[in-house]
């Protein structure tokens, strides 16, 4: 199980951008840490998750 | 006329304390855009007699701006870094203000915010909140970020939250109110997450880490 966003997910083995767009982010407006550290998007690509991570994605939306 | 410099931080001492008061002082915090958010963290902080701000924003101050960002009806036209200085010199004359009217893009950004202690996020699109919180994470690792997400419409104000996302990397709204037909922006929730932006900048300023 991967812990994201709070919740556990049964995740591990995703690359973490199968993950993402699956969950239906748009790649363009978030940024996400992976065991608290950012991970870079270029990373995304060949990133597997694995069971114990922990993620966070962090979703921007407009307005400011 | 103006108070001189010593009585205002005089006064501001005799509010914040002066051991607190010496460590706003001190301070320098670049804020990237100066809309909504932006021009309301910069009078907080002003205010609050923070020495130093870095001020960046690319455009102009345009009518439809007034309802919610901090300018004045015969500012429209004016670039927003520089009737953004006058309006916070106004209120603070011994402030320090850089001011850069130029985007910010992911190859200027260390040399522009090099010399912040703390980050503040303030623009309007998602994908610019993006870019500017993925090249400091990655390149300025030893910066404070503050960031926001999610304020836009007329729901509740106590919505509007901070969180501590990682060591060094704080994230103020409500994370789900996008702007959109119908939804749009009201002065008040806008101010809120900047009150909430500047209010977290104050406490890592004061050592205060935690939400």
């Amino acid at each position: 199980m991967v812990k994201i966003n709070g919740k556990e997910i049964e995740a591990a083995g995703l690359k973490v951008s199968e993950y993402l767009t699956d969950a239906g982010y748009n790649l363009q407006n978030i940024a996400v840490e992976l065991n608290e550290n950012i991970l870079p998007k270029k990373e995304y690509e060949n990133t597997l998750l694995k069971d114990g991570d922990t993620v966070e994605v962090v979703n921007f939306v407009g307005g400011g | 006329m103006l108070p001189s410099k010593e009585e205002m931080e005089h006064a501001l001492k005799n509010r914040h304390g002066g051991e607190l008061q010496n460590k706003f002082a001190k301070a320098t915090v670049a804020i990237c855009g100066l809309g909504g958010l932006g021009s309301n963290i910069a009078i907080a902080l002003a205010r609050a007699g923070v020495g130093h701000l870095i001020l960046i924003d690319y455009d102009k101050v345009d009518i439809t701006n007034l309802h919610r960002q901090q300018y004045k009806a015969d500012q429209p036209g004016r670039y927003k870094t520089e009737a953004l200085h006058d309006n916070l010199k106004e209120i603070a004359p011994y402030i320090t203000i850089d001011i850069h009217t130029l985007r910010v893009t992911q190859e200027n950004c260390r040399e522009l915010l090099n010399r912040a202690d703390i980050i503040c996020e303030a623009f309007d699109q998602a994908q610019e909140k993006s870019m500017l919180v993925n090249t400091v994470l990655e390149e300025m690792p030893e910066k404070y970020l503050v960031c926001a997400s999610g304020m836009a419409g007329m729901d509740s104000a106590n919505r509007i939250q901070t969180r501590k996302i990682t060591e060094r990397f704080y994230l103020c709204g409500d994370g789900v109110s996008d702007v959109a037909e119908g939804n749009g922006l009201f002065s008040s929730r806008v101010m809120l997450c900047a009150a909430h932006e500047a209010h977290m900048v104050l406490r890592i300023i004061a050592e205060e880490y935690e939400v």
